[in-house]
Parts: C-alpha cells; structure tokens; sequence
C-alpha cells in the first residue's frame, strides 16, 4: 500500500508525493480543493486512480478540464452535503482545512463520504509561528503562510496538538500521520506529538471514521 | 419593412424532401410518443460528418437546439450559410472531424426534413400543421435512438448539445445510460423555468395572434404568419443576449440617421437589428414548428420522471459529463448548471464544470468562447483516451 511514487512533476511537494503514497492503486479519490489539478494528475498518472475534484477558483477548475480531469466548481463548505455516503475509498483535503468556514464539518463530510480521508495543513504550533506571536506580537507571516492578517484567505488554523483532539472528539481513528520539518522532509515516526507540533511545518493525517 | 407576395417557404420543400439524408421509418416502425400518440409512417434527416471507425466506437451525436438544425459544419441549404457550430465541430475542433464520426439530426417537430408540422402526412397526403402530435424532448431523443440504431450503432462516444440541445444530452444520458459514453450539455438546463416558459408564451402567442396563421392551417390556406413569427423571434432573441452585450454591440446608436424621426420607424440601432433577426428568421422557419419545439422545452423536467430526484435520473450512471454555463447567460444561468452538476455529484456520477466568463449570454455556446473549445478539447482527449481511441494520425 505504500509503494514509491514516481517523482516527476510535483517533485517540489513533498507532501504531495506523501498522499500519493498513501493511495491504493485504482481506488476512487476525491480531491476536495483540488486547485490546478496537480494531485490528482499525479495521482491519475502515478495511482492509476478515478479521481475527481472540487475547487474553488473558477481559473483553477478550467485548468483541469481543460488537462482532462473532471473537476467541478464548488466550494467545501456548501457542495460536499450532495455527495453520497461512502461514494469514495479516499477524500482528500489537501492545505484546504485552514481556508473553510466551518472545518469541523468539512471533516465529517469527509469521513462521510470516503472510507478513508487524509487532510494535510500547515502546523500553527510550528516553534516560528509561536516565536512571532510571543516574541514580536505581530501575527505570523511565513514562506508558505505568505499573508498578512488582512487579506488571508486562511481563516482557520489549527496545530497538529488541535487537529489530534478534533479527531478524538469526533470519534475518528487516525490511521496514518506524518509531519513534514521546515526541508519538507518527514519527521521521524517516533517522536512525540508535542514534537511534532514544535518542529512540523505541516502534517499530513489518513483518518477513518470510528474508534 | 413590408415584404412582397410571400414566396413558397424554402423550408417547406426541406420538410417533405431533405437535400441532407434521411431514414423514412414505416407505419410498422412508428414512435410511440409521450402525448400517447403514435407517429408512423414517419422519417428523419441527418448530416454526417467524418468516418464512422471498424468498431463504431467513435460516433458523436450533436443535438441542436431550438432554431438549429442537422446542417452544423456545412452549407445550409437554405440560408446558404456555413454551418451553426464550425467553431466546435471540422477538422482539428474540439469535435474533431477527422477523427470522430460526427451525426446531427433534425429534431422531431423540426421543418428540415424531420417528421414535424410543415411535413405533409404520408398517409393523408395533407400538411399536418397542428394535427401533428405534441413531441418532448423525450421524444425527439427517442427519434434520434431509432437513427442511431439504423446507422448500426450501438454506444455513442459522445452526446453534446447547447440550450435544447443540451436538454436532449441529458435526456440521453437518463434514458440511455449504456449506449453514451460521455456528455456534454452546455448552457442548459434539467428544466424549463417559468421565465423561459413565459417568454415562449409570448412567442406563441404573436405567431397565434397572426391573422395568416389561419387556425393553424395556414399551410393548406397558403399564407404564412411572418409578422406573428417575426415578432416571437425578436423577443426571444433578445433574451439569447445579455445587456452589456447589448450596450457594447448597439448602445443607443440611431440607425443611418442623425437625429430621431420622431416617428415609429427603427431609429435605433437595436430596433433595425431585431426587425432584421426577425425577418431573417421567417425566411428559414416554419410557424408551426416554433410553437411544437418551445413547447417541447417547457414540458421538459427530467426530475419529474424520476419521482423529483434529478440525482435518481443519473443513477449508476458511468456516462462522464462536462458541465458549461456561460456568466451572462440568464436563460439558462449558472444556477440551472450547478442543479444538474449537485445531482450528477450526489449520483457518484464523473462530471466536470465550468462557468465560462462572458458578456455574450446565452448564445455564448455558439460564438467564439476560447475557453469552452479549451475545456471541451481537454474533455474529449480525455474521454477519447478512456474509450481507447486513437489519437489523431496514429
């Protein structure tokens, strides 16, 4: 199940590859703010998946028609109630959580409509993100959380300490984690959650509902 | 302007005797329609475009909407103007025809060689004018599955269609799921709304309101309601258009003219434009055929055949769709787009959608849109793969 991925186009994202690999060949896959389509290209071409996707922007939806995925228009927060029960093995949310309005529901929606979901995010509980609160008291502006406090699209963020107690309480079993350091490399297995949400930069989590 | 002594309708002659092919169907081999009547012996002309391939895996079916007709990618033998859709449908478009086996058929109702109202009755010898059946989208789609069976194929690679066209792609993915391997319904809609029926109201009720429509029976009488026609055709056109469009193309300019005449006559640029549209429209046209097709497009809601679930319509379905609407369209707006794309979704369905920028409203689907040949190409290369059909020269 966690075969290699070819490393070609989207060679640059780590976490990417990380969610590929943890992909059943030719399993259903639906990729929740999909963007331009790189996953699921990735995923199509490296997983042999049926992939389909939702986004936001329309510029990015017509992206990936016009690759040849089918993606629709749609945004999380509203279009994921028309989605069938158990329609998909895996739902992926893919640096999208941060960005919901209510992303307690998006997860349930996830787990809902796929046997299995993963959702990867920037970690807020990275030592550089507190250090800026603490130390500066200015909100945090990073290489990848480019914004300021005005104009982000990120209106959620959480830690990977916030994310493991939402998935307790909403009774989901976590399959799989890996938190990505500032390389992008993954961190190692053994470390604990309180180092991960130190040194993470982002997590990728495989969740399924049910203890 | 007044027009001399009407001339016999070109159409008429296309109705009976088709300058395209036509399948005549036998008494035996009629259609049971949705009114409950049956329509037999009748018949329905077609244009073909391409190479059918040895395993008749690469057929599309482009469905026209309500004024078009089987003529999409040559010379229309009335008008003498290129085909409605070359931007879609010739050598290296989206609709390749040098790679897939292109079929438009004239739509049950039509006046273009299709059974319809300006058709003479077989069996009567007598124009059928309003003794012809009321038909459905259903039952033109129906039509179209009999020429589709007489042309020995089995799945259609793709349907697709814009307005009416895309009602009947739909209707051929809910009826037919296992013979269409992908659709594309543009610009349309899973139901006519009350606004769009009411226009069509209009419409028929100036063509009515026509002293030469006679009842109806103008054919037998030897007039012809243009002037009720013309007026349904310059109403409903404005709504195929959008107001930026309309401002960019006419603003208030006046007409040959500097100043207003202070009379009734067509000032205005606008008003010159939609007399033209209509007058146009009439020489082209039957009547009678716009008051069977608008009613086809109000009856249709594909929803209310399956007990009001548009997702129970696609059930199961392995069709692949791709989605448009067009962001100045206020016919069929975004919103009618997105239902279809929810109920597709809720059905498990493969679907893609997109909403195309544009000032140039409804009739966006049949102008110069870059972005739908963009997504349309990359839909069809795609489907093309998954059907294992080879790429073009190979």
């Amino acid at each position: 199940m966690t075969e290699p991925v070819n490393h070609t186009a989207a060679a640059a994202r780590v976490d990417l590859l990380l969610v590929a690999e943890m992909i059943e060949r030719g399993a259903r896959v639906l990729d929740v703010g999909c963007g331009d389509g790189i996953l699921l290209d990735l995923l199509i071409r490296t997983r042999e998946v049926d992939g389909r996707g939702i986004e936001l922007s329309q510029a990015g939806v017509n992206g990936c028609v016009t690759k040849g995925l089918s993606v629709v228009q749609g945004d999380a927060d509203t279009d994921l109630a028309d989605y069938p029960d158990d329609g998909f093995d895996y739902v992926i949310l893919s640096q999208t959580l941060q960005a919901t309005r209510r992303p307690r529901e998006v997860i349930e929606h996830l787990l809902r409509i796929g046997r299995r979901a993963i959702v990867s995010f920037p970690n807020f509980g990275h030592w550089r993100i507190r250090s800026q609160i603490a130390f500066q008291g200015r909100m945090p502006v990073t290489k990848n959380l480019s914004y300021a406090w005005y104009n982000t699209p990120n209106i959620h963020f959480c830690t990977i300490a916030d994310f493991v107690a939402l998935t307790d309480e909403m009774d989901a079993t976590i399959e799989k984690a890996v938190a990505l350091d500032r390389n992008g490399q993954p961190m190692r297995m053994t470390l604990p959650w309180a180092v991960w949400n130190l040194f993470g930069e982002q997590a990728v989590f495989m969740l399924r509902r049910g203890s | 302007m007044p027009r001399s002594k009407t001339p016999p309708a070109v159409s008429q002659n296309e109705a009976d005797h088709p300058t395209s092919p036509v399948q005549h169907f036998a008494a035996d081999e009629s259609l049971l329609l949705d009114s409950g009547a049956s329509l037999g012996p009748w018949q329905i002309a077609y244009q073909t475009y391409g190479t059918l391939n040895a395993d008749k895996s690469n057929a599309i079916l482009i469905c026209h909407a309500l004024t078009g007709d089987q003529h999409v990618a040559s010379e229309n033998p009335v008008t003498g103007k290129t085909g409605w859709w070359t931007s879609m449908v010739g050598p290296g478009k989206s609709f390749d025809t040098d790679r897939f086996f292109i079929i438009c058929a004239n739509v049950l109702g039509g006046c273009m060689g299709t059974s319809g109202p300006a058709n003479h009755d077989p069996l009567t010898g007598k124009a059928y004018a309003v003794d012809f059946p009321v038909v459905t989208i259903r039952d033109i789609v129906g039509a179209q599955a009999r020429l589709v069976d007489r042309l020995g194929i089995d799945t259609l690679f793709c349907v697709a269609g814009g307005s009416m066209g895309g009602m009947q792609v739909l209707q051929w993915a809910a009826t037919f799921p296992e013979r269409v391997f992908a659709a594309m319904p543009l610009a349309t809609g899973a139901k006519h709304s009350a606004q769009n029926i009411a226009f069509h109201e209009v419409g028929r009720q100036a063509v009515m309101a026509d002293p030469d429509w006679r009842a109806g029976h103008y054919l037998a009488e030897g007039t012809r309601p243009e002037k009720g026609l013309a007026v349904a055709r310059m109403a409903a056109h404005i709504t195929y258009l959008s107001e930026p469009a309309l401002h960019r193309k006419f603003g208030r300019k006046l007409q040959d003219r500097a100043a207003p005449t202070f009379s009734f006559d067509a000032d205005f640029e606008i008003e010159s434009y939609l007399r033209y549209q209509g007058r146009s429209f009439v020489e082209r046209f039957d009547a009678n055929s716009y008051l069977y097709l608008t009613r086809a497009m109000d009856y249709f809601d594909l929803a209310d055949d399956f007990g009001g679930s548009l997702a129970a319509a696609f059930k199961g379905t392995k069709t692949r769709f791709c989605v448009a609407s067009f962001t100045s369209d206020w016919l069929f707006p975004t919103s009618d787009s997105r239902a279809i794309v929810h109920a597709l979704n809720a059905a498990g369905a493969s679907v893609s959608f997109v909403e195309i920028e544009t000032d140039k409203g409804h009739d966006a689907f049949l102008l110069n849109e870059p972005v739908l040949f963009a997504t349309s190409r990359g839909f069809i290369d795609s489907a093309a793969r998954a059907r294992g059909l080879k790429e073009q020269g190979s």
